[in-house]
């Protein structure tokens, strides 16, 4: 079975983020980054499948120079190749120009299963995958939690609302966007990350592509970004650790009237 | 002709549920902000009576997309039998209920017409005649101002909550509704859904506890749960988590509080170390009190809390502990 799996490189999980100049995305210059946790998921269930399976686990992302970094990782992984959609005319792109341009890779590359986590946690689309399936005509399923795979079709658990789950059964080639919780994700071993360095990654432009420009044209723009509006009911209780122990313990028992 | 705006009601088990009208409500205020009329449209095998309830709503027209075909709920089913009324009604704007479902085939409708979704919606404005839609972005921490660029339709979805249930318009005169056969081939639908199920039944049933203390990733290691099953302890608490802590295995999946676990609404609610993402914030910000314990100041579990300390938890608890302690000996 060959997997393609894709990957975005976000913001590490404690960064303190900072708006940029225009104030319409986060500051990059001192952030740390690291693979979309979603998309860790997704990694491992694609490495898991071609371990039992056979095959192929190809990674790609859209990103500046910094996003090889995230590709390295997933190949000292286990993954067999990276793509990297590198061209300057790739960046910052909006949901649907990420999708047309990885559905265009995936058309490449031709394989079996794609998968993507369920969404980014910086732009926290949520979505790529979903506009992949429908740019190729693939069938697709979201937000799953097991894959069983048979010769042509697999079975894959769907997460529902208020803990329900169905069994959808979907005809290959998919794509399928990975809930996280789905495996227990590997760390690269010390071999793995010797080996990752004979690995090949690819870089892709948007003609490498076969994508002509206004296929990754802008559906929306972010004018702005700010830091939430504070709705002003909570009251902070500060002091040392005793403190504020003490007069939470108060209020718990006269204010609240919890205690 | 003034501008349409296409509601897309859920069919939840049969029923409109709250996100259905929560959609209703979204689309009247962005039609009385542009001046435009609303259409609804619900699709499945039987939606008969539930397109004539949405015709009690201030709406223009209410669609009721049928066939056997949308018995059960596929993206591919939906998203063929909604592109054509699309096409036909012309909307500036499609609008949703962020939904798991919405999740799974809004973006496939969108697509279709060489869109995404702007997804997750906390609110719209009007600037001039364009729309500006407010998402969260990193998690929450910041929002983003969005704006959709092109030729309409614009779909956009907005989270449960935004807009209530109880602020729809009646009207006293229903709606005119239609019945639309959708046109759909068995052979366009690929993926074949199961039935709905659960998990082996849920052994700790935490919508009835009257205390929770719930941990999130500040706990940092499986070993610090400990710190927390001590102060449930004495506050005779339930032991709950938001889902990285269950994804970890680190208490079982039963524990799990927010969309994908339970929702509950206890007396106290006690976070430590959660950042609260909107995730697990749906499943408990109906509880009376909350007390967010967290060292970043800016985590939006404080939008939130009653009470919130900033601080380390593992400082705060074991002090807290013990002031619960000596109050009970009082």
């Amino acid at each position: 079975m060959k997997i393609f799996v894709c990957l975005k490189q976000v913001p590490a999980r404690d960064a303190a983020l900072r708006l940029n100049a225009e104030a319409n995305w986060v500051r990059e210059t001192d952030l740390s980054f690291e693979i979309n946790e979603p998309d860790v998921y997704a990694l491992e269930e694609g490495l898991r499948l071609k371990e039992k399976h056979g095959g192929e686990v190809v990674v790609a992302t859209l990103g500046p120079e910094r996003a090889t970094q995230a590709l390295k990782e997933a190949l000292a992984k286990g993954a067999d190749r990276a793509l990297h959609l590198s061209d300057p005319a790739l960046q910052n792109l909006d949901a649907y120009a990420t999708a047309r341009a990885l559905a265009a890779a995936v058309q490449q590359e031709k394989p079996d299963l794609a998968l993507t986590g369920l969404q980014a946690d910086d732009d926290g689309f949520g979505q790529t995958g979903v506009l992949m399936a429908e740019i190729l005509d693939w069938p697709h399923s979201t937000i799953i939690m097991e894959i069983q795979a048979g010769e042509k079709t697999l079975k894959v658990k769907r997460e529902l609302e208020g803990g329900y789950f169905q069994w959808i059964e979907v005809p290959l080639p998919a794509i399928l966007t990975i809930q996280s919780g789905i495996n227990k994700p590997r760390y690269a071993t010390l071999k793995g990350i010797l080996a990752a360095k004979n690995k090949p990654l690819q870089k892709l432009s948007l003609k490498d592509l076969g994508l002509p420009a206004e296929a990754v044209s802008p559906r929306q723009r972010i004018s702005k970004v700010y830091v939430p509006q504070k709705s002003g009911r909570v009251e902070f209780l500060e002091g040392t650790a005793r403190e504020v122990a003490r007069s939470l313990v108060e209020k718990l028992r006269n204010e609240a009237r919890v205690m | 002709m003034a501008d349409r705006i296409l509601v897309v009601a859920e069919d939840q088990e049969g029923r409109l549920a709250r996100a259905a009208w929560e959609a209703v409500a979204a689309g009247q205020s962005i039609a009385r902000a542009f001046g435009a009329a609303v259409v609804t449209a619900v699709a499945g095998a039987n939606v008969a009576s539930l397109a004539n309830e949405l015709a009690g709503a201030e709406i223009s027209e209410s669609l009721a997309l049928t066939s056997p075909l949308l018995e059960d709920y596929t993206a591919e089913g939906f998203t063929a039998a909604l592109a054509p009324v699309i096409e036909r009604q012309r909307p500036r704007f499609v609008v949703f209920s962020h939904t798991y479902q919405t999740r799974d085939f809004a973006p496939r409708l969108a697509a279709r017409f060489s869109k995404a979704l702007i997804g997750d919606c906390l609110g719209y404005r009007r600037e001039g005649d364009r729309a500006i839609f407010v998402r969260p972005v990193f998690q929450g921490k910041l929002l983003a101002d969005t704006e959709p660029l092109g030729d309409p339709p614009c779909f956009v979805s907005f989270q449960a909550g935004t807009f209530r249930e109880d602020s729809v318009r009646r009207s006293a005169q229903p709606a005119p509704v239609t019945a639309i056969a959708a046109s759909l081939s068995s052979e366009a639908i690929r993926t074949h859904p199961g039935e709905r199920f659960r998990e082996a039944k849920q052994t700790v049933d935490l919508t009835q506890a009257d205390i929770i203390v719930a941990v999130g990733r500040g706990i940092k290691s499986p070993e610090n749960l400990e710190l927390a099953k001590k102060l449930a302890e004495v506050l005779n608490a339930e032991l709950g988590a938001s889902r990285p802590i269950c994804d970890s295995g680190w208490l079982p999946m039963d524990r799990q509080i927010g969309s994908s676990g339970q929702t509950v609404a206890p007396r106290l609610y006690v976070a430590l170390g959660i950042s609260g993402a909107i995730q697990h914030q749906v499943g408990m910000k109906g509880s009376r009190t909350i007390v967010a314990i967290n060292k970043d100041n800016e985590a939006p579990i404080f939008e939130i809390a009653t009470y919130g300390i900033v601080g380390d938890l593992f400082e705060v608890v074991p002090a807290l502990i013990e002031e619960i302690k000596k109050a009970k000996t009082r």
